[in-house]
């Protein structure tokens, strides 16, 4: 399998999917120059100033435009430069993309992806580095996706942009140029559908998007001390795949569940109250959560680096819960 | 005026404002007497606009409306039955009760969406517009607003967009605010709005912006059918501000019939209540209408009268239907928010 970065994979991604489907549209600010981080490069070159659109900086009119169109054949995707700005087109995603299925009582469909990152990376402040996956995976009738490496990012992607139901699907800047193995040749990765990065015996990590790798690492280091972790990416936040965690709680009786975004209301919190719904009586310990402090994102690089949660934030808590 | 068009459309114009006349003023003791809740918004008033206007498009074209639905969609056909039940939430309506009267959708007329934020829709119409125009099918989008949807950002922002890509949209702004609670000046101008004439923000972002009177047919049904052949010759978006009375009846939160509705009132309205009297007498479309189509000779009286008994019997069944269509099974509630 040849090697290739998160963000060659996503561009890869959509590259298929217009080839394979005229219906496919691009809309952002500057995609047809790339994006900020170049993910689009080279598509409206591949496929013209007409599929792959400038838009001006609207967001909240851009998506509504996007959905508008989704009504009427097309099938876009619209990317929004941070996912900071989505917040200005939630009217048009919480209130049009998200309910049309359902108040139209099942006529109108909508296949719309919405390509966003989001993260802490680089320093860049508080109106450019959030996670706000949950604010998303709370609204009824949208799907959530958040890839962790280059192979899933590509597969989800494809799968979203296939998908009749609007998809959030979420980058992480800060994977951007990570690499990875990318299988070759047409394939898809299921919406709703988690996958056990790594599986272990004494206790059980839910992580999400760059906070799997920190996982993974903390999950070596501790194999070497004895502690064997399970790990699970569950790539789709809505709908949850709380099966496989179950399942996965079941045989360690721990749960430990780490992501970038802010601890409270996050979807930690969903995730455990689903787990100890179906699993209670299989817990050796309290469910444990790992994320961010309950602020906005510092810009000051000395604040930035502790306001991230990382491997030794995780071992910590994999120490507490086993108490070990 | 009486728009240009011949005696049997005059008179399918006549019987679709009598139609949304009938409705609406039916709707009002429905809710009185608890048989559905809710906020709602009446057409009344505005049936010179809404029925002539949507009389110039074609079957295969798109509509957006806001929260002052109903009228819209049975000017363009749709079934008294299966909208009143949507409107009490019932399984027949529509939406199988699932919009009701805010967000009543019918596909099948050419409606993709009612949304209750008031300028949500703009952004949706310049998307289908633009869906339109890049698989060249030649269809059209309308988009039905208030004034007041202006006030949003995204009203700005939508028109920006479809004059920066010459899209086949026609923005149709009903500003019913003559004589209306807010107003600053019997002229239609909003106390919260500082661009007067509203005609200034399209014309800032160069999309071709008229001022009419709605309560005027002819004006309306000549207006909007030239503004639809510029769309459609790929001349890029339309405006128009069509300004109607406000009908006494929407002055309160709720609406409230101060005075039926019939044909009769045309010539006569010394029984309608003194306080609503003036607005029967000089600002209601339907009867406007009806008194052009007498004096120009397009019907008698009694052939108006006849019309408007047919659809009151239409209208009574439609509230019939309505009331005996059970309400939605409970498990329904939780199902098909994902497609």
């Amino acid at each position: 399998m040849p090697e290739q970065t998160y963000l060659e994979a996503i561009r890869g991604g959509l590259h298929e999917e217009m080839s394979h489907d005229p219906s496919v549209y691009l809309f952002g600010e500057d995609v047809a120059l790339g994006g900020p981080f170049g993910v689009t490069a080279g598509l409206a070159e591949a496929f013209g100033k007409n599929r792959v659109v400038n838009t001006p900086i609207s967001e909240g009119t851009v998506m509504g435009l996007a959905i508008g169109a989704a009504t009427a054949g097309l099938r876009p995707v619209v990317e929004i430069m941070f996912i900071d700005f989505i917040t200005l087109a939630m009217d048009q995603l919480v209130n049009h993309a998200a309910k049309l299925h359902y108040m139209s009582g099942g006529q109108l469909k909508i296949p719309l992806t919405v390509r966003v990152q989001c993260g802490i990376s680089g320093t860049m402040g508080a109106h450019h580095s959030q996670s706000l996956e949950s604010w998303l995976a709370h609204v009824p009738g949208l799907k959530v996706v958040m890839a962790s490496n280059p192979a899933d990012a590509k597969g989800l992607l494809k799968a979203a942009i296939r998908d009749d139901n609007p998809v959030v699907f979420i980058e992480h800047r800060g994977l951007y140029w990570t690499r990875g193995q990318v299988p070759e040749g047409e394939y898809l990765v299921p919406i709703g559908k988690a996958v056990v990065a790594r599986e272990g015996e004494d206790l059980t990590i839910v992580a999400t998007a760059k906070m799997l790798a920190a996982t993974l690492e903390a999950a070596e280091e501790l194999s070497s001390n004895g502690i064997s972790v399970e790990v699970i990416d569950p790539r789709t936040l809505s709908p949850l795949d709380v099966e496989t965690i179950v399942s996965s709680v079941k045989k360690t009786s721990r749960l430990i569940i780490v992501h970038e975004a802010v601890e409270k209301d996050g979807i930690g919190a969903e995730i455990a109250t689903q787990v100890q719904q179906e699993a209670f009586y299989y817990l050796d310990s309290p469910i444990a959560r790992v994320a961010a402090p309950f602020a906005p994102v510092p810009a000051s690089p000395a604040l930035e680096k502790c306001f991230v949660p990382g491997k030794t934030e995780i071992i910590r808590a994999v120490r507490r819960a086993l108490n070990r | 005026m009486l728009p240009k068009l011949p005696r049997e459309t005059l008179l399918d114009l006549c019987r679709r404002m009598f139609v949304i006349r009938h409705f609406e003023e039916s709707l009002v003791p429905l809710h009185d007497k608890g048989v559905f809740g809710g906020h709602y918004h009446l057409y009344i008033g505005q049936e010179a606009t809404g029925v002539p206007a949507l009389s110039c498009l074609g079957g295969d074209d798109y509509l957006f409306t806001t929260h002052r639905n109903h009228g819209h969609l049975l000017a363009r056909g749709a079934d008294p039955k299966k909208l009143c039940a949507e409107i009490l939430g019932r399984v027949d309506g529509y939406n199988k009760g699932k919009g009701g009267s805010f967000h009543t959708v019918v596909p099948s007329l050419g409606f993709l969406h009612t949304s209750a934020v008031v300028a949500g829709i703009i952004p949706l119409a310049t998307g289908t517009a633009y869906a339109a125009k890049a698989l060249k099918n030649g269809r059209i989008t309308v988009c039905l607003f208030g004034d007041g949807a202006l006030e949003e950002g995204a009203a700005p922002e939508a028109l920006n967009l479809a004059s920066l890509w010459k899209l086949p949209v026609l923005f149709l702004c009903e500003n019913n605010g003559k004589y209306g609670a807010g107003r600053a000046t019997s002229a239609a101008q909003s106390s919260t709005m500082a661009a007067f004439p509203l005609t200034d923000l399209p014309k800032a972002y160069k999309v071709p912006a008229q001022q009419i009177d709605g309560l005027d047919s002819g004006t309306v049904h000549a207006t909007i059918s030239q503004a639809v052949e510029k769309i459609r010759r790929g001349e890029g978006p339309q405006f128009v501000e069509a300004q109607t009375v406000r009908w006494p009846g929407s002055e309160t939160n709720w609406p409230s019939v101060a005075q039926r509705t019939d044909s009769s009132l045309a010539w006569d309205v010394s029984g309608v209540p003194e306080k609503v009297r003036e607005w029967y007498r000089s600002c209601d479309p339907l009867l406007i209408f009806i008194r052009e189509l007498v004096d120009a000779k397009q019907a008698t009286k009694e052939e108006i009268a006849d019309i408007e008994r047919k659809v009151k019997a239409e209208i009574a069944d439609a509230v019939e239907f309505a009331v005996a269509s059970p309400y939605p099974k409970p498990e329904e509630a939780a199902k098909e928010y994902f497609a």
